[in-house]
């Protein structure tokens, strides 16, 4: 029921009453110049610092645990300060926001293409291809996402050697958070694809013989995608919190090239010695990036699901 | 009612055999269990001879077979970190993951269930806006960044709970238990609150829609026009028919428990299950990760397993597939 | 449903109250918390040569030598000694002493102990290797026989932990555990020595409890007021520090650097500081032909003296010491420190100097004027700020083009690789508990070396170093010392860092010696 009623929104996505909630919702503006600030300033971070925090040539030791510049022993070059090996901390989250967003999203990406085609095989054909789908995707359910990736992360450690793994670590981190978050997206384009079959255009289609692949390229993908964007949406934020929380349990980011969660481990160490900065700011970013998406999220669901406002 | 019991029974072990399957992969094929055991002074012959000794050279189902009878007995081999073997370890650490996931699911189901009635039934207070926002900032706090939060703001600055440890423990049978002692209590707080906090969102925010969805119905709204009582409709009507999801949630959120425990249990230095995990799997301890992965599916299935069942209590109507809708 | 949670949120309420009520504990007793960043791999008193271990060895053994708290050799566990000639000692044993399950100690647990520090799978070996006979002579007499007259015999043997002969036959713990091959032995968790504590209560990475032992004969002199220890390892350096600040233990060490300040501006803590005995330095593989973890096939970089030079020069010891140790180190030219026998001031002050532009030349004239990749091998919870210092090295080194793969790993995982020969370039700290530099040409510089991970040695040095185990005579013994260590400091088989300075934090509450080799005794412990 709150599916298809996903779906005839969907339909009009650029229609009026969207464009018109999202200019009368305050919070949905702030959260989204947010989100776009923070992409901006991640992937265009070669263009707006000088600092390569992820180059250790390129540090000078001597630079490390400069305050914030606005303190009395902060100069101007190092705005937020520099951590313990003289990386300039503004820097290291532009870079680390770049590595959380680049974890979260493609992990997402991997999840729907995945879940997406697998819900639609199930939803379609139905039967015992459905069961068999279905069954796995329950069974994954089950098991919480963070566990999954854990247990993917750990069996990549012991395959690639540890010189290797500093390079394959994003990769592995990116294939371990997306198989483990695959079923929620197989559910939601199954019961799409299950409602979409009955209706009479498909029918029609399949009275004139079109190719099943065609049906499902051309009618069952189109109806199911919208819906699915949606929660991947707040995917996306579970997506990053799983991956900062994996990087503070330090099996994730490793500390050469620091994402977010990386960040917030190292300075950890410092939080009692007066060195705040360190871990404080990467924190209030991750706090803020998550918070902004998961207010997206929420303000997409409640448009297209009105009758929870 | 008892062919439901039994079709549930047996997915669940399949589930269990599945996950046997992939722990044994883990076992076998991605660390070689004699370079672990064996000096590098020992020969390649030794080594065959010591493999032929240990049944590795068996056909594949013949190793199955007896990975399965050792994993039935809770026989998952030497930890190559502690040099122990992984049952005796797991037996040890069980309590101390057992309470603290205890006392947060209680502390998540209560406060969570209140919250979800209060902004379910009065969405437009202060009140609820007010817990709503705390609550999309609670999802939005990575539980380890509450941790330490929580450890600099009560321990070290306000100086009244413990930041990390047990307490003491007293020792009932074999179960430690940190419930007998004002430390044990104390050094539990702040690790259950940390833990309790997301799933308490979570299960708020599912109660919340539930409780929307279902006072919009008719038959809400016709006890309305009856002239019910407004307490009666809220709680006789309204919260028994969100009873399925709240379920649903609060025993698939036990499951999470023991996985986001992991990360509690780290930060606060908590001696259970997670941290022992956590390095296993810094450390590739193969035998003590696949001895998790099996005991916390066989958690997780026998949560799913409860949960099922419970369905048939609360609604006998039900009777198919009954995890769809949510 | 919503009535029966609020039941049981009021039963469950109302329980605990009464079980807090009724479990309040009242201690008479006087317990003192500990905290340290990891817990000792083995109980075994010989299976590993590595500080903990000896640390908590210490508390629960007895050798037949001790040191007191200003660090002289007093007897323990033998009443006196005498050498009868240049080659045999007569050790008259403690009488009356018994170990923690009651057995009587006697001479045959001497005779036992030093057989099973000569095993083939022991670690201590390097404290025995000079005796050859061990001789009851009587219940409580002892000779021992050395293979040459041996100066340091007794520093020595303050380190071998008298073990409980029938104990160990009765739990099939006659040789120490294989730490290299890891298996598990009775010994590990289990204790019976004639220490000052005995074992309570032991679960590896969490708890450890030791318990006062009533009849030790040490009590009269060594005045302790301390029932038991409870000792929880924090590997986390923040937890570890809110630990303390927060009253939850009373002693730390391996103090985070960056919190000293913090701790010294406590009302109810205090710091102690003291040079410690211990130098921090880089291995490097100079045996292997070819590197396991370097692009550079077919040969091994290492083995050139200049490419071993040329780390040397790009290391910018003064950085570390200033941002990484916060001034908590002193930097080293040299592997030993002050105190130690052998040391050498002109050498240890005049470290090669930090210079980008050396470095490059040399590695140029190496071949390598691009550089080449490596893997460096680290622990990150054993000295202090190893991490750091790794991490600190990854960005120096690669100013010079020399790429690191950083592999930080706790320290279970990182001492197999160098007692194992396996690693290519590690971070390792030595500490000399002898104060003789005998003690570390046995471990490091003798080609067959248990702790040798770089293969360095030749058969001239070896023959020198088993030399110097059998001459008494000092200046002759020093003379040949500085001719090894001349070696040991032109062939750079380890580059050194900084001498460590140690410091613990503890509660005003409590009183205790903190000693060099960072290791607290218990048995010295006050609390108020």
């Amino acid at each position: 029921m709150i599916l298809s009623n996903l779906e005839s929104k969907w339909a009009g996505f650029l229609d009026h009453d969207v464009t018109y909630s999202f200019l009368h919702s305050p919070t949905a503006i702030i959260a989204a110049i947010i989100t776009v600030s923070f992409f901006i300033l991640s992937f265009g971070a070669p263009f707006i610092t000088s600092y390569t925090p992820f180059d250790p040539g390129s540090l000078d030791l001597m630079d490390g645990f400069i305050p914030p510049a606005w303190t009395s022993d902060g100069v101007a070059e190092h705005l937020l300060g520099t951590d313990g090996q003289g990386r300039d901390i503004l820097a290291a989250i532009f870079y680390g926001t770049q590595v959380s967003l680049t974890v979260g999203l493609l992990s997402v990406v991997l999840s729907i293409s995945i879940g997406i085609p697998l819900g639609i095989i199930a939803g379609y054909f139905g039967g015992i291809t459905d069961t068999a789908i279905m069954r796995v995707a329950d069974v994954q359910l089950t098991i919480p996402p963070i566990l999954i990736a854990l247990m993917i992360d750990g069996v990549a450690r012991t395959v690639f050697t540890h010189s290797l793994h500093e390079v394959v670590a994003i990769p592995v981190l990116i294939v371990s958070i997306g198989i483990a978050s695959w079923p929620q997206y197989a559910r939601i384009s199954r019961s799409g694809a299950m409602v979409e079959r009955k209706k009479d255009y498909i029918a029609a289609a399949q009275l004139i013989q079109t190719p099943t692949y065609l049906i499902l390229i051309r009618h069952i993908v189109p109806n199911v995608f919208g819906p699915t964007l949606i929660v991947a949406t707040i995917g996306v934020a579970v997506a990053i919190i799983i991956e900062a929380t994996l990087s503070f349990l330090g099996v994730g980011v490793p500390p050469t090239a620091p994402s977010l969660g990386t960040l917030i481990r190292i300075g950890n160490d410092f939080v009692f010695s007066g060195e705040w900065w360190i871990t404080f700011f990467p924190a209030f970013t991750l706090v803020l990036l998550v918070l902004s998406v998961n207010l997206i999220g929420d303000w997409l669901r409640d448009t297209f699901n009105p009758k929870l406002r | 009612m008892i062919s439901f019991t039994i079709k549930r029974l047996f997915q669940s072990v399949l589930v269990m055999l599945f996950v046997a399957l992939l722990s044994f992969f883990l076992f076998n094929f991605v660390g070689d269990p004699i370079s672990n055991m064996v000096g590098q002074e020992t020969s390649h012959a030794e080594m065959d001879e010591l493999r032929d000794r240990l049944g590795l050279n068996d056909p594949f189902i013949v190793k199955f077979g007896r990975f399965l009878g050792d994993a039935v007995q809770g026989k998952f081999g030497i930890s190559y970190r502690l040099q122990r073997p992984v049952d005796e370890l797991i037996v040890e650490r069980m309590p101390a993951t057992l309470e603290l996931v205890f006392l947060s699911a209680v502390i998540a189901t209560v406060l969570g269930v209140l919250g979800g009635l209060v902004t379910g039934l009065k969405p437009h207070s202060w009140f609820s806006k007010f817990i709503l926002t705390g609550s999309l900032l609670g999802v939005s706090l990575p539980t380890f960044v509450i941790g330490i939060l929580l450890i600099y703001i009560f321990a070290v600055t306000l100086n009244w709970l413990p930041s990390f440890g047990r307490g003491e423990v007293v020792d009932i049978g074999g179960w430690r238990t940190g419930f007998a002692t004002v430390s044990g209590w104390k050094a539990l707080i702040l690790p259950a609150i940390t833990l309790a906090l997301y799933q308490m969102t979570l299960i708020l925010r599912i109660i919340r829609s539930e409780m929307l969805e279902v006072l919009r119905t008719d038959f809400i709204k016709f006890a309305r026009a009856r002239g019910l009582k407004r307490w009666d409709i809220n709680f006789g009507h309204a919260l028994r028919n969100t009873l399925i999801p709240v379920i649903t949630v609060t025993g698939l959120q036990v499951g999470s428990l023991i996985a986001f425990s992991i990360i509690t249990e780290t930060v606060f230095q908590w001696p259970g299950m997670g941290s022992l995990f956590i390095q296993g799997v810094q450390f590739a301890d193969v035998p003590v990760m696949s001895a998790y992965l099996v005991l916390v599916a066989l958690f997780f299935v026998t949560i799913n397993l409860i949960v099922d069942l419970l369905y048939f209590v609360v609604d006998p109507r039900l009777r198919s597939d009954l995890k769809g809708g949510h | 449903m919503f009535n029966k949670i609020k039941h049981l949120a009021l039963a469950s309420s109302v329980l605990s109250a009464v079980v807090i009520g009724i479990a309040s504990p009242v201690y008479a007793e006087k317990i003192l918390r500990y905290t340290s960043v990891a817990d000792a791999s083995t109980l075994d008193p010989h299976a590993l040569n590595a500080q903990t271990s000896i640390m908590v060895a210490s508390q629960f053994f007895d050798g037949l030598v001790m040191r007191n708290p200003k660090m002289e050799k007093v007897p323990a566990l033998a009443e006196s000694w005498k050498s009868l000639d240049e080659n045999t000692w007569e050790f008259k044993l403690r009488k009356g002493v018994t170990f923690h399950n009651g057995n009587i100690f006697n001479a045959d647990d001497v005779v036992f102990t030093i057989e099973r520090t000569k095993a083939a799978t022991s670690q201590m070996k390097g404290y025995v290797n000079t005796i050859v006979d061990v001789k009851k002579i009587d219940d409580y007499t002892v000779h021992l026989i050395t293979e040459k007259p041996n100066p340091v015999l007794l520093d020595q043997l303050i380190n071998v932990f008298i073990m409980d002969k029938e104990w160990s036959e009765k739990h099939n713990v006659t040789v120490p555990q294989n730490f290299k091959e890891e298996e598990e032995t009775y010994a590990v968790r289990h204790v019976n020595g004639t220490g000052a504590f005995s074992l309570e209560l032991r679960e590896p990475d969490v708890k450890t409890v030791f318990r006062r032992n009533e009849k030790w004969w040490g009590h009269a002199a060594n005045k302790s007021n301390v029932d038991q220890v409870v000792w929880t390892p924090i590997k986390n350096a923040a937890t570890r520090v809110a630990a303390l600040l927060s009253g939850e233990v009373d002693l730390l060490t391996d103090m985070p650097v960056q919190d000293l300040e913090r701790i010294k501006s406590h009302e109810k803590l205090q710091v102690m500081q003291t040079p410690q005995i211990r130098t921090i330095f880089y291995g490097l593989d100079v045996k292997s032909d070819e590197l396991r973890s370097s692009n550079v096939k077919g040969k091994n970089p290492f083995k050139d003296v200049r490419v071993r030079k040329a780390i040397y020069h790009a290391i910018n010891i003064k950085a570390i010491q200033k941002v990484v140790m916060r001034n908590m180190s002193v930097p080293a030219g040299m592997l030993i420190q002050p105190s130690v026998n052998g040391y050498n001031a002109s050498v240890d002050e005049n470290r090669l100097p930090y210079s980008v532009e050396k470095a490059k030349t040399l590695l140029s004239e190496a071949g390598y004027p691009k550089g080449f990749s490596v893997q460096l091998d680290c622990p990150n919870n054993r000295y202090q700020n190893d991490e750091a210092i790794c991490q600190a090295t990854v960005g120096m080194l690669a100013k010079i083009g020399i790429k690191i793969q950083l592999n930080a790993q706790p320290k279970t995982q990182h001492f197999p690789l160098i007692t194992g020969r396996k690693s290519d370039f590690y971070l390792l700290g030595w500490g000399i508990p002898t104060l003789d530099s005998g003690f570390i040409f046995d471990y490091l510089v003798h080609s067959d070396g248990s702790w040798n991970g770089s293969g360095y040695g030749s058969s001239e040095t070896d023959a020198k170093i088993e030399e110097i185990r059998g001459v008494v005579d000092p200046s002759k013994r020093n003379a040949i010392i500085s001719e090894i260590w001349a070696n040991v400091n032109a062939d750079l088989p380890y580059v050194p860092l900084h001498h460590q300075v140690i410091a613990w934090g503890a509660s005003k509450n409590l009183t205790i010696p903190i000693e060099p080799n960072n290791m607290p005794r218990f048995y010295w412990a006050q609390l108020k």
